[in-house]
């Protein structure tokens, strides 16, 4: 037997409203994820979070498009925009005008509108690809863990708390700084790209391998592992098609929790100039950048301090929503 | 952190005991600089005036090396240790060109000289006293430069003693078996007034060495080594009052500091008060303000007061522009192929956009176009341009023709590597990008960490080879002006060490060896000024360098501020001179 998403056990959960509704007409069972979607669009502000999440991925794959229609090459100089004494343009709220739409950057003129768009490539790339590491190592090791119990879980949750009481910041500093180019085949942008979506996943998964391992040790005991374990399936059947698929929703919750913060780290990274190399546009290079122009022109740290903000917002809001119609426990 | 004078490392390439911490150059906030700018340039006097008192209010965006003399490179810690010391020769306090020749300070004359340029004599001025009353000796220099010898004790301090003096195996006072710890045999005391110097090989510029902080007189009595920088002993117009290491420190007048000995101190301002570590864009705003008389760096102010100050027709007319002893220019590294070839290398020269690297430092205000190494600010330096192309914005064609001839028709590719802090070097690496693709050569940007990165990285010439960095982007500022000042650590090839911590990032020529050493030993001036024109002019021949920016500075100057001019000797304002109408 199976335990699928619609188990009882899973529907009982969740029981008021599913049997409150359910009463007068043909009593229909719902799925989890339908109930779920129920709540969800209930849920205005994390709507609002989901849709600009889609906003912003179609913006990060449609950024040739957008560009090509509403700016400039983002690597292209604008000398002609800049004034030669003051560095930055001479026009209103650093040139920010129908024909660039954030305004230039100071010294060279790029365009910050095109620079912003791209920085969105980079930013979600790196932040979905990393949590996509992170949970795939938090979950394999949490649902192990959780499983196996005994000497497997001590060994686990300590590496976890190794992981966890690393200085993550330093750590990625340093080995992003000693890496050489041309490391695995790789070289410039994609090498610098697999590098930091390999530090931050290799650091952040033990947040979600905790919270998998804790619902992995209370699913153990329930009756259809029981059940399952009872009529000969194997260890591996029983992780795979027993526990994991009940383990899908707050790996979920908790990858969309995961995203904002890895878009900050990466941010971060790009801050310190150890991150994605010049002249490649990233949203925290910019930041980097702007701090000494924020006096004169402050539009430079705006929108790509604005771009992170929105991001991180809408990532924050939806994935509380989420949560809050997957696990109501937790409100 | 803004203007620092470089750590310079040891000058021939013998000890390698100074592992750089490498503060090459000015920096982020720094350079910038206005050629329009209002006030006299580097000409006359601004505000002069003769009127003692009041308190005059310095501000450091970071700290200073040491404030002991014998461990301290900064260009404005030099400028500064006039105010608390003498050595036995300084710069001349006095406006433009002026303040880049030398006068006795302690001693009464310039040195004298015998032996063919290896021994060297000063006689020290009667009646010069510490702080204390007691009397300054000749034993007092001597112990002074031998401590700064010791560079376990005294990291910072340039290490030109260490190099040139005949030292016999000497290494420290500290270590020295004799009772008056006077053991160095280089240096010879032969009344409380005369100091002898005997060197390994003849220096015509000795009297350069002898302005060096080093020579300020340290009285043996109150040396306390590393802590003595907590309360320097002076010798000038004034003393320290309090000092919080880090924070802040008050200098009162030295009741012990005879005017009558020293023709060279105004001394105008009762006290000084510095304070550390500040915020470079509050320095600004302060000085704007009027709650800040001096931003010490001297290098000028960042990019965001500049934007304001220039905007702004009555700040504008405050301000001065100094033209500095440095420039900001890129190796170009013949250990990499196909750099190794020199036509490849003037491809370079030829397709570089110089207006795009004087953008990156601040436009006009940041510098003038460098079209060769020395900056003219240097006496005896000539201007000349071995690469000519219309408007210094690059050309094209030129650049084909020399890949023809490399035998790169079709452009290459290699590595451009800067200071991962320095903005202005990152805008630097980024348009050199853009315009070397136009011929066909294609740059990666490389960002290493500033810290490390002539220790580790671009300053190594076996992790440069290695990794294919073919353009180096770096900057360089004068020990003191002068051809050998400015010239001998960026391009003697004797200097580099396979070990790290280079500041000479590419230049290999046994030629341009010769010429230098041809120097270092030409008595005459006039010569010996047209030598380091001749080794400038090899080093551009052979494309070695692309001479990128002569920084200026943006200096303001606060209306309260008075005797203000710019000296050459440190491109800063002089404060010596500098007097305040705020009581």
């Amino acid at each position: 037997m199976t335990a699928p998403l619609e188990v009882p056990g899973a529907a009982e959960q969740a029981a008021p409203e599913a049997v409150t509704e359910g009463m007068g007409s043909a009593i229909q069972g719902r799925s989890l994820w339908q109930i779920a979607w129920r709540r969800l669009r209930r849920d205005k502000v994390a709507l609002a979070g989901g849709v600009v999440i889609v906003l912003l991925v179609l913006v990060a794959i449609l950024a040739p498009v957008i560009v090509a229609l509403l700016g400039h090459d983002p690597l292209e100089f604008h000398y002609d925009q800049i004034d030669p004494d003051l560095q930055i343009s001479p026009g209103p709220f650093g040139g920010v005008s129908g024909q660039f739409l954030f305004g230039v950057e100071p010294v060279n003129g790029r365009d910050i509108f095109s620079r912003v768009v791209y920085g969105a490539r980079i930013s979600l790339l790196v932040a979905f690809l990393a949590t996509l590491l992170a949970v795939i190592i938090g979950t394999v090791a949490g649902i192990v863990a959780g499983y196996y119990g005994g000497w497997v879980d001590s060994l686990i949750s300590r590496a976890m708390d190794v992981f966890l009481a690393f200085p993550v910041l330093l750590f990625a500093l340093a080995l992003a700084g000693v890496i050489p180019d041309g490391s695995f085949g790789l070289s410039g942008d994609t090498l610098r790209i697999v590098v930091i979506i390999a530090i931050i996943g290799f650091t952040s998964w033990p947040y979600i391998g905790r919270i998998i391992r804790g619902q992995a040790l209370s699913l153990r005991e329930r009756e259809f592992v029981d059940a399952a374990r009872s009529l000969g399936a194997r260890t591996p059947r029983i992780l795979l098609t027993e526990m994991l698929p009940n383990l899908i929703a707050p790996m979920l919750v908790y990858a969309t929790l995961l995203i904002p913060t890895n878009i900050l780290f990466e941010a971060a990274l790009s801050f310190l100039s150890v991150g994605i190399r010049p002249p490649t546009p990233s949203w925290g290079g910019m930041l980097s950048d702007a701090t000494h122009w924020f006096q004169i022109a402050p539009n430079f740290m705006l929108f790509p301090g604005l771009a992170i903000f929105v991001t991180v917002l809408a990532f924050n809001l939806f994935g509380d929503g989420l949560r809050d119609a997957l696990d109501p426990r937790t409100r | 952190m803004r203007h620092r004078r470089r750590f310079a490392a040891a000058a021939v390439g013998t000890v390698a005991v100074l592992v750089l911490a490498a503060c090459g150059g000015g920096t982020s906030g720094g350079t910038s600089g206005s050629g329009t700018g209002g006030g006299t340039g580097s000409g006359g006097i601004q505000n002069p005036s003769d009127a003692k008192g009041g308190t005059l209010r310095y501000a450091n965006s970071g700290d200073w090396d040491s404030l002991d003399p014998a461990d301290t490179y900064y260009a404005y810690s030099w400028n500064f240790v006039r105010l608390y010391g003498r050595a036995l020769v300084m710069f001349k306090s006095a406006p433009g060109a002026d303040g880049a020749t030398l006068v006795p300070d302690l001693a009464e004359s310039l040195g004298k000289s015998s032996d063919g340029g290896k021994t060297w004599t000063y006689t020290l001025r009667k009646g010069v006293k510490f702080e204390d009353g007691t009397p300054v000796t000749s034993k007092d220099v001597k112990y002074a430069v031998e401590r700064s010898l010791d560079k376990a004790t005294f990291p910072n301090g340039p290490t030109y003693f260490n190099d040139f003096l005949d030292l016999q195996g000497y290494t420290s006072p500290y270590q020295d078996p004799s009772p008056d710890k006077l053991g160095l045999k280089a240096i010879e005391t032969p009344d409380d007034s005369t100091i002898v110097f005997t060197l390994n090989k003849p220096f015509s510029g000795f009297d350069y060495f002898a302005q060096l902080p080093s020579t300020i007189p340290v009285p043996q009595a109150k040396d306390t080594g590393t802590k003595y920088k907590e309360h320097v002993v002076s010798t000038g117009p004034y003393m320290f009052q309090t000092n919080d290491l880090g924070k802040s420190f008050t200098m009162v007048r030295n009741p012990n500091w005879d005017p009558a000995t020293d023709p060279n101190r105004k001394a105008l301002p009762d006290q000084i008060d510095v304070a550390l570590n500040v915020n470079s864009d509050d320095i600004d705003n302060r000085l704007v303000s009027g709650d800040l008389d001096v931003a010490i760096e001297g290098s000028g102010v960042g990019p965001s007061a500049q934007g304001r100050i220039l905007a702004d027709q009555n700040l504008k007319a405050n301000t001065d522009s100094s033209l500095q002893a440095r420039i900001w220019f890129t190796v170009l590294n013949s250990d990499v192929a196909p750099l190794d070839n020199i036509h490849c290398r003037r491809a370079v020269m030829y397709a570089a956009d110089k207006t795009g690297y004087q953008r990156a430092y601040g436009g006009s205000t940041g510098g003038d176009i460098a079209t060769n190494l020395m900056p003219p600010v240097i006496p005896g330096a000539q201007q000349f341009d071995t690469y000519p192309t219309p408007n210094n914005a690059g050309d094209i064609a030129k650049a084909k023709d020399e890949l023809n001839q490399c035998g790169q028709p079709n452009g290459f590719s290699t590595n451009i590597s800067y200071r991962a802090e320095r903005p202005k070097e990152k805008a630097t690496a980024e348009t050199l990008q853009q315009s070397l693709a136009k011929a066909g050569i294609n740059l990666t940007i490389k960002p290493f960490p500033l810290n490390d990165y002539l220790k580790l990285y671009a300053g190594k010439p076996d992790y440069a080879k290695a990794n294919g960095l073919g353009l180096m982007v770096y900057g360089w500022g004068a020990d003191w002006p002068d051809g050998y000042g400015f010239l001998s650590q960026i391009v003697d090839s004797r200097t580099i060490r396979a070990t790290g911590g280079n500041s000479n990032l590419g230049v290999r020529d046994p030629a341009v060896d010769a010429i230098i050493d041809q120097a270092v030993n030409e008595q005459d001036q006039t010569k010996r000024q047209q030598d380091w024109v001749d080794v400038d002019k090899k080093v551009m021949d052979d494309a070695y360098m692309l001479p990128g920016i002569w920084a200026k500075g943006l200096l303001y100057r606060p209306q309260n501020l008075t005797n203000v001019f710019i000296t050459n000797g440190f491109q800063m304002y002089d404060y010596l001179a500098l007097g305040t109408t705020r009581k």
